[in-house]
């Protein structure tokens, strides 16, 4: 059997996450305070690939990074093509995964005791220590849970990878195009293999995701007042 | 050093204005919940933007909008000790003081840290963190926080309101071994009367966002200039009040005519709108005062008057006694005056016929304008 479609959906998945946690905080933290209609759009722009169906959102990347798109144009010019490279389905994976991160890395923040950032400010602290000592450690719990959501997603991701990274086996041939793929082949042995696979991993994680609130709960009784 | 104020900001149900000026000694800010003491001091600490007006630091002003200054709550050098818990609970005692030492070298927030450890006697507790101490270890860790960065002044916002009572008094005593040593502005916010008398040097008296009061404290008691500071300074007896004569109104509620004393008058001005006594300024007859004697010694200021009893109400140590004067009261009648007097005293009279003789002294009268 080939085992590819486990590494590449795992590559991709890691490298996606990673992206999407520095991407998903950056845009939670730029957000942080800012208020009028304008914010509704920007949240309304960041929240659209949760409720696209996957393949629009693979379309308008394709367009996005086909050879006449604007950023097509550009890797091409430094020498690249991301359409159905490996790449494609990290970028593929970080888009869809992104709004699952952004929102509850701002739900985490929100929930930050504002006084704490108050008495910061007082004590000569800058903005950015005051988001990186003070709100970063305080929301760390909520926005680890929402890493293993955009790690989740991103390794249930098929739409959007099959639109703009194809089915090249060993190169963006992830689990779940290989399964759709060995179905339409007759292939069930192969495609209940991968699906068993598929739900021990999501199983490990959703019960890494439950130890982890657990904690997260018990780590917030105990700092909370008395 | 002084910190001088005068800002105005809108708020829901009140517009907030407030001129003060603090130097080396404290300034305690009393009002009842809900009057802008909160919200005075984030305007000082840079957290709340005022609409209008100028705060300025010594030398420099951290706000003013004619000059379109708004200095950054980090760069004020202004130390707040927040209402509740506002200690990082992801840091240890020692990491909460060290917050505010960044950027010094490492030898000299060693020594600070040393020195406000001890100061507000944390030894031993260093390594602990927030939800490991006491209300009253958490408040002192939060006050050794805001001071080894050595702030120009000290904002305390009700420091002792969260405490129970046989810890209140042990961090009352730091706040007031602190501001002995502080010798810069400070403002301490709350709503308990004694804790403003035993802290403060000065009183503001905050009523819906306007000052009702500002001076040395026992003037303020002694003579509130304003119907609000005398509420709020905890005086029970008011009434409206009318000039009739050259040292004599008429209290309207009490259905008297009073002499007054002429530095009440001059006080007040020529249109006293209101008189007040404290409810412990009130002499009864055969205890405080010799009705032979006070009458011999001048009729215009007697302010003495048959009074009963419509209630009575004990507290461990004292009485207070809500006064009708002038007739038996019906059935349901109001009181006109609450007085309070220790129980040894009171036993001394409770068992006299009625009605008891009181005296409004005219010394212990105060008027107010408004």
């Amino acid at each position: 059997m080939d085992w590819s479609p486990l590494w590449i959906s795992l590559a991709t998945s890691i490298t996606a996450t990673i992206i999407t946690l520095a991407a998903g905080l950056a845009a939670a933290a730029w957000r942080e305070g800012r208020k009028g209609p304008a914010m509704a759009l920007v949240d309304g722009i960041f929240l659209l690939p949760l409720v696209l169906p996957p393949t629009v959102v693979g379309f308008f990347l394709l367009l996005l990074f086909g050879r006449n798109g604007p950023l097509g144009k550009l890797f091409l010019r430094l020498g690249a093509t991301i359409v159905f490279s490996w790449p494609a389905t990290v970028i593929a994976a970080a888009v869809v995964s992104f709004p699952l991160m952004y929102l509850t890395a701002r739900a985490a923040l929100e929930q930050v005791e504002p006084r704490l950032l108050q008495a910061a400010r007082t004590l000569g602290a800058t903005e950015r220590r005051v988001f990186r000592e003070v709100a970063l450690p305080l929301a760390w719990p909520g926005i680890l849970a929402g890493t293993i959501l955009a790690f989740a997603r991103s390794l249930g991701e098929f739409g959007a990878t099959l639109m703009l990274a194809g089915n090249i086996p060993g190169r963006t041939a992830t689990i779940p195009i290989a399964i759709y793929f060995a179905v339409e082949a007759n292939d069930v042995r192969t495609a209940v293999a991968w699906c068993a696979i598929d739900a021990c991993v999501s199983l490990a994680l959703l019960a890494a995701l439950y130890y982890w609130t657990r904690t997260q709960r018990s780590l917030r009784a105990r700092w909370a007042r008395r | 050093m002084a910190l001088t104020v005068q800002i105005t900001k809108r708020l829901p149900e009140f517009e907030l204005e407030v001129s003060l000026m603090a130097a080396s000694e404290p300034v305690a800010i009393l009002g009842p919940s809900g009057a802008g003491k909160s919200m005075l001091l984030g305007c000082i600490a840079g957290i709340v933007r005022p609409d209008r007006g100028r705060i300025s630091l010594g030398e420099r002003a951290l706000f003013d909008t004619e000059q379109h200054i708004q200095v950054p709550a980090r760069e004020r050098r202004v130390g707040v000790l927040f209402q509740g818990d506002s200690l990082f609970p992801h840091r240890t005692v020692a990491e909460n003081i060290a917050f505010g030492l960044h950027g010094l070298p490492a030898e000299e927030r060693a020594r600070r840290m040393a020195t406000w450890v001890e100061r507000t006697h944390l030894r031993g507790l260093e390594h602990r963190r927030p939800r490991e101490l006491s209300g009253g270890e958490q408040q002192r860790t939060a006050l050794a926080r805001a001071l080894a960065t050595e702030p120009e002044a000290l904002l305390l916002d009700e420091p002792l309101s969260a405490l129970d009572t046989h810890l209140r008094g042990q961090v009352e005593a730091q706040l007031q071994e602190t501001f002995a040593a502080f010798g810069r502005p400070a403002l301490l916010v709350t709503h308990n009367i004694e804790e403003a008398y035993r802290l403060g040097h000065q009183l503001l008296v905050l009523s819906r966002g306007r000052v009702a009061a500002f001076g040395p404290k026992e003037q303020i008691f002694r003579r509130p200039p304003t119907r609000a500071a005398a509420q709020l300074t905890g005086c029970k007896n008011l009434s409206q009040a009318r000039m009739v004569a050259d040292g004599q109104i008429e209290a309207a509620d009490w259905s008297c005519k009073l002499g007054i004393a002429p530095e009440s008058q001059s006080a007040a001005g020529r249109t006293p709108a209101f008189v007040g006594i404290r409810a412990h300024h009130l002499e009864f007859a055969g205890v405080d005062f010799d009705e032979a004697s006070a009458v011999s010694s001048g009729s215009a200021a007697r302010n003495i008057f048959p009074s009963w009893p419509v209630r009575v109400s004990e507290t461990p140590f004292r009485v207070t006694l809500f006064l009708r004067l002038h007739e038996a009261p019906a059935d349901g009648a109001p009181h006109h005056l609450q007085a309070e007097v220790y129980k040894e005293k009171w036993r001394k009279f409770r068992d006299r016929p009625l009605p008891w003789r009181v005296r409004l002294a005219p010394e212990a009268l105060f008027l107010m304008p408004e």
